[in-house]
């Protein structure tokens, strides 16, 4: 199984997706994030979705519940890098991804992040 | 009777008659086409198709009835691009039954091999027809792609700040497409506002309003706002009449105000020199 890199710049945690998102691989991403949250007392989490091009649901569902997870530990997440495409579909399959916020580009994310702090 | 013999008949008198009765023939077709194509290059299309008639009539090879259709359907389609009306299409092909009439109206033997040939053309003349239409369904789904494609522009209205100004009716097939280069927009100029104008939309009804909320909540996927201008008097009583909530979207009466909010939410400010 592919892991997906925990990156920790400052106070803030960097999640890259490069990877074909299997559903073993999203669940140990979401324990590797909480067990690193604790670790390091980080307060924003950006996810990386640039290199994703195909999402279901359940992908959908894998990034509100790790906003949710995050926040439980003081935590803002940012998904960046959205592709339109993905956009298009996860407005199709109703999801609005509620409780996580969303920036054009890793930039736009730590600002967004450094706003709060 | 022995129908394969008559048609044959009927191809030999033809083929012995071909001069006389393509004459006749492009000399009705040119009257009816009234100098919208020259009377050689009718006389060099209606040759092609007679010979073809003559083999066809004749059982002479299989590619003849192929290759005959094929000559109509490009007869029909050019007719269609060039102006012509339906019935001028399908008269080209009709006259020859006159031509060949006044030939054989003489002559009381030829009468079942006439009533053979006649049958022939009346199917051709048909066959004109329907390529005729199928054509100028064509020409119009080709209009209403290029008017769809010229019809949707991204503009940039600042450093940031995109607009969509939208103009025309507004259906599914459309709003995807709008949707789809809202959003590639927002990603290339790295865009956080986007302004959707619809001062040019006549009606907007339910599924309208349900396709721009679907385009707000996919392009704030991507971390851009939206805003929704340019409702018209009338539009906001179909909206409310109609129920429809755009809940915490912000709608503003012009693009000008729109575009101050989203230089307000910019953190920007325009002063006076």
């Amino acid at each position: 199984m592919e892991r997906v890199p925990i990156l920790k710049i400052g106070p803030t945690l960097f999640v890259s997706i490069q990877i074909d998102l299997q559903d073993d691989s999203v669940l140990a991403l979401q324990e590797d994030l909480a067990d690193q949250l604790v670790a390091t007392g980080a307060h924003g989490v950006i996810i990386d979705i640039t290199a994703v091009e195909i999402v279901d649901s359940f992908i959908g569902r894998m990034l509100t519940m790790i906003g949710s997870i995050s926040r439980l530990f003081d935590a803002e997440t940012v998904i960046v890098g959205m592709r339109p495409a993905v956009a298009i579909t996860l407005t199709e399959l109703g999801l609005s991804l509620k409780g996580v916020r969303t920036a054009l580009n890793a930039e736009k994310g730590l600002e967004i992040l450094n706003g709060k702090s | 009777m022995d129908v394969g013999a008559t048609r044959g008949r009927m191809a030999a008198y033809l083929r012995d008659h071909q001069d006389k009765v393509v004459s006749r023939w492009s000399e009705l077709v040119a009257a009816g086409v009234r100098g919208r194509t020259s009377h050689d290059e009718v006389r060099r299309e209606l040759t092609g198709i007679y010979t073809l008639i003559t083999r066809v009539l004749a059982d002479a090879d299989e590619h003849a009835a192929g290759e005959l259709r094929a000559t109509l359907d490009e007869l029909s389609r050019s007719r269609a691009r060039d102006g012509f009306t339906p019935s001028e299409t399908a008269l080209a092909v009709f006259s020859l039954k006159e031509a060949v009439y006044e030939l054989v109206a003489d002559s009381a033997e030829l009468v079942a091999e006439f009533l053979a040939f006649s049958r022939l053309v009346d199917d051709l003349g048909l066959r004109t027809f329907v390529a005729y239409s199928a054509a100028r369904e064509q020409i119009i789904a080709d209009q209403a792609s290029a008017m769809m494609e010229l019809s949707t522009p991204v503009v940039r209205l600042w450093d940031g700040i995109i607009a969509v100004p939208l103009v025309g009716t507004l259906d599914s097939a459309r709003t995807q497409l709008v949707m789809e280069k809202l959003l590639e927009e927002l990603v290339t100029a790295g865009a956080s506002h986007a302004v959707i104008d619809i001062t040019g939309v006549p009606t907007v009804d339910t599924e309208v309003a349900q396709h721009l909320l679907k385009t707000v909540s996919a392009a704030r996927l991507l971390g851009a706002e939206c805003t929704i201008s340019g409702i018209r008097p009338q539009v906001a009583q179909t909206i409310v009449s109609l129920g429809i909530e755009f809940g915490d979207i912000a709608t503003k009466a012009t693009l000008a105000d729109a575009l101050a909010l989203a230089l307000r939410q910019a953190g920007l400010k325009v002063v006076p020199q």
